[in-house]
């Protein structure tokens, strides 16, 4: 079957199985930094935005994803360079699996909450498993960058 | 693994329940448990271009769309307003933000799975299911209408009452599945509390004490308990007395609503 889908702002019209899923899809077009973790739909290492919300890309048909933007961390560099630094600053980024999943959630994160608190980190992130760091890491990271954001802000305003 | 032999996005009801009747053939929900088993299908029908993804709200009722995702239902200010945060307590422990924008509230009904924290929380709101064909019924009876029924869930409708509502649940670890799921509620002053996870599906106990001691008495000598991996039958039964009497006594700490 024909899918026409926006990937990463280019529009793609390609055939695929009924049952292909979307991280195969995104994967077979170039965008590797998408996943394959546990494929029961536990890890967040396949998150992808479809129409701006983080989903898990191993468990949607490309077929659904007809007709949607879909959005990976290839084409989401800049937004991704604000504050990945922070992260592997704090030494949050060991083996790195599962840091392209990481980083696509927190950018969905800070969008809908701009300025979060430490429990609304963890509470956004839950879905992001990491056997390397125990998580303090990509917290400490996440807040090195709020601060510096904000006295970034504070020291334009003056 | 899933096999797909065709995918259908349906543009009307009637396609979509002329589709579901045929052997074989099954409507996605979230996908996210059906992808998770080994079985051959041939027709996924998806229900996305039929408009069943919106909370309407009115001066009775709250209708939900069957493919409201869950992480719809966490956010939703006045559904959230009227159960004092209860809904959002059911799904804010499900896996994780990514997953609960692909879980729907329909698919989750529709399981009717033991594990379920929806079942258990529509439960007591009095919530009912809304059938393409089977007309509407409680979730407490569609929870024991057989699965080889062949309907469409078009909406769960939660009425507006006088309410206060709790939810609690006992995992193991973050985002896991539950070892246990108690909701409580109190509308028109009569307390009902469901109970899921036991491992069992949800089970509704009626009129219960607002004493949350004899409350808990009256709800274990109804319940029955089961072991797997995730906690033995006994321990289910202990922790049953807890979440139940902490859920009663938070009742009692909230205002009605609205």
């Amino acid at each position: 079957m024909k899918i026409t889908l926006t990937l990463n702002s280019r529009t793609i019209t390609a055939d695929v199985q009924p049952d292909t899923l979307l991280i195969d899809f995104v994967r077979n077009h170039g965008c590797s930094s998408v996943k394959r973790g546990c494929e029961t739909a536990n890890c967040g290492l396949c998150t992808v935005l479809m129409d701006d919300m983080p989903v898990l890309s191993c468990s949607v048909l490309a077929a659904r994803a007809d007709g949607h933007v879909i959005q990976t961390l290839e084409g989401l560099q800049n937004e991704a360079e604000e504050f990945i630094g922070f992260i592997a600053d704090q030494g949050a980024d060991q083996c790195g699996f599962c840091n392209p999943g990481f980083v696509m959630n927190t950018i969905a994160l800070l969008r809908e909450i701009p300025d979060p608190t430490d429990d609304e980190i963890k509470s956004f992130l839950a879905g992001n498993l990491c056997r390397c760091s125990g998580y303090e890491g990509q917290l400490r990271g996440i807040r090195a960058y709020l601060e510096s954001r904000s006295n970034k802000q504070n020291s334009e305003d003056i | 693994m899933l096999k797909i032999k065709e995918y259908v996005r349906p543009e009307s009801l009637d396609e979509a329940y002329e589709l579901c009747t045929r052997r074989g053939n099954v409507i996605l929900g979230g996908m996210l448990w059906l992808k998770m088993q080994d079985r051959s299908i041939n027709t996924a029908i998806d229900l996305q271009a039929l408009g069943l993804d919106n909370i309407e709200e009115t001066d009775n009722e709250f209708r939900i769309g069957s493919m409201v995702t869950l992480r719809q239902l966490e956010l939703h200010e006045g559904l959230n307003a009227q159960t004092q945060n209860a809904v959002a307590a059911a799904v804010n422990h499900i896996v994780g933000v990514q997953f609960r924008n692909l879980a729907t509230i329909g698919g989750s009904i529709w399981g009717r799975y033991g594990f379920s924290d929806i079942l258990t929380i529509f439960m007591v709101l009095n919530a009912k299911v809304e059938l393409y064909k089977g007309g509407i019924v409680s979730v407490e009876e569609f929870a024991e209408m057989s699965h080889k029924t062949r309907d469409i869930i078009t909406s769960i409708i939660v009425p507006k009452s006088p309410c206060r509502a709790a939810y609690i649940s006992q995992r193991n670890t973050a985002t896991d599945f539950p070892v246990l799921t108690c909701a409580v509620s109190e509308i028109n002053g009569i307390i009902n509390c469901a109970i899921g996870a036991r491992p069992g599906k949800a089970k509704v106990i009626h009129d219960l004490s607002c004493d949350p001691k004899t409350a808990v008495d009256e709800a274990i000598r109804q319940l029955t308990f089961g072991s797997n991996l995730r906690g033995s039958s006994r321990y289910r039964e202990q922790i049953c007395g807890v979440l139940i009497r902490r859920a009663i006594s938070s009742l009692q700490n909230t205002e009605v609503h609205p």
